[in-house]
């Protein structure tokens, strides 16, 4: 078996992960910028956060033979502070042209805020002006429909955005339709108790079909399972999926995806 | 995979979960107190189960979804709790929707 894992927060996991992920067959790893956990004091520490994420963890991660790379952003999470949010938008650019950066992300709402709003159209701007790829975040739980809606709203109206370089994630069943019909990619999370678990995330793909859509662990410090995305595997074979069909949603699917960026390259 | 197939594969699963929800329920109904608007949201989702009509995870879903469209003035925690509280200040769009009793409410990330 060969995967990808496409969304994946490695700062927040220990190295027998990264070997336990190589052993099972991953070919690289994703990681959007995301929240700490805690609120960061200032610009300072998503400085620091950025070097994190654009040098040290791809040298980790190439300790075990695994290329890492990154999206970069402020988390909807911390959204509501529009200043900070702009503090960090300004610093992003001289990251941009690292080898291992692949967009902007993931971006997108968290409490369907009007400063959440604000913050995901600067992104969006961002995006757009240095011609990025986007990662977005759609809310969890009871604010997922709304947010979906209001952020798909938020892309469709900027007419610089390209809906095949922008990849939806955290779709379940009663958003996965809108992203795709939008022309948008759509990405399945698979948790234990929120989003998708496996099962739910393999009846997604025989309803909705396997095109522009991707499976991920979205692994990080909290309940998560960072082979989620190979074990998840291993249920559709139970399914009586093919090896064909199999490696085309873990490994064909998000390299098509991600090889719109030139940087992205499965060799180390 | 035929239908007799996905019921071998999934049936002892399934039959846990519902068991499971039995129980929550009882659990629920034998503690003091008002029940809350996620026990409600819980109650009308397995309506849904019972139904005949294709999409019943949807439907859940949709059950305990906000189904406004603007943004809320502003947001006051960082939290989900699972279920729209449909709270008068949730559709107006002022600040919170979200109760403060639930402030601490654990929340997937």
């Amino acid at each position: 078996m060969r995967y990808i894992e496409p969304h994946a927060h490695m700062v927040s996991r220990v190295t027998d992960d990264y070997v336990e992920m190589v052993t099972a067959g991953c070919q690289a790893v994703c990681e959007p910028a995301f929240w700490a956990g805690f609120d960061r004091s200032s610009v300072h520490g998503f400085y620091d956060y950025f070097c994190q994420l654009t040098e040290h963890e791809p040298k980790r991660a190439a300790k075990f033979g695994l290329a890492h790379f990154c999206w970069l952003c402020l988390n909807p999470k911390e959204s509501e502070d529009v200043k900070l949010a702009d503090e960090v938008l300004a610093i992003i650019p001289q990251f941009l042209d690292r080898p291992t950066v692949l967009g902007i992300g993931e971006i997108g709402l968290n409490k369907n805020s009007r400063n959440e709003m604000t913050v995901l159209e600067k992104h969006i701007d961002l995006a757009a002006r240095h011609d990025q790829m986007i990662l977005v975040h759609t809310p969890h739980l009871e604010d997922k429909l709304k947010g979906t809606r209001l952020i798909l709203d938020a892309l469709k109206s900027d007419q610089r955005i390209q809906p095949e370089r922008v990849i939806i994630d955290h779709v379940e069943e009663h958003t996965v339709q809108l992203v795709l019909d939008a022309g948008f990619w759509a990405g399945m999370t698979l948790y234990p108790e929120s989003k998708c678990t496996p099962a739910r995330a393999i009846d997604i793909v025989e309803v909705y079909g396997n095109e522009r859509i991707w499976m991920n662990s979205a692994c990080d410090w909290g309940v998560s399972i960072p082979l989620a995305v190979p074990k998840t595997a291993l249920e559709m074979r139970r399914r009586g999926h093919s090896a064909e069909a199999i490696d085309k949603l873990i490994y064909q699917n998000p390299l098509k995806f991600l090889s719109q960026c030139s940087k992205f390259k499965l060799t180390l | 995979m035929t239908r007799q197939q996905v019921t071998d594969l999934y049936f002892m699963e399934a039959r846990s979960k519902l068991i499971d929800l039995a129980a929550f329920l009882d659990r629920v109904e034998r503690a003091e107190g008002e029940e809350d608007f996620r026990v409600k949201a819980f109650r009308q989702a397995l309506g849904e189960l019972s139904k005949k009509a294709p999409g019943k995870a949807r439907k859940a879903l949709l059950t305990f979804s906000d189904p406004t469209i603007k943004p809320i003035a502003k947001a006051t925690t960082k939290a989900a709790c699972g279920a729209w509280p449909g709270t008068k200040s949730a559709n107006s769009g002022k600040a919170g929707g979200f109760p403060r009793c639930l402030q601490n409410v654990k929340s997937p990330v």
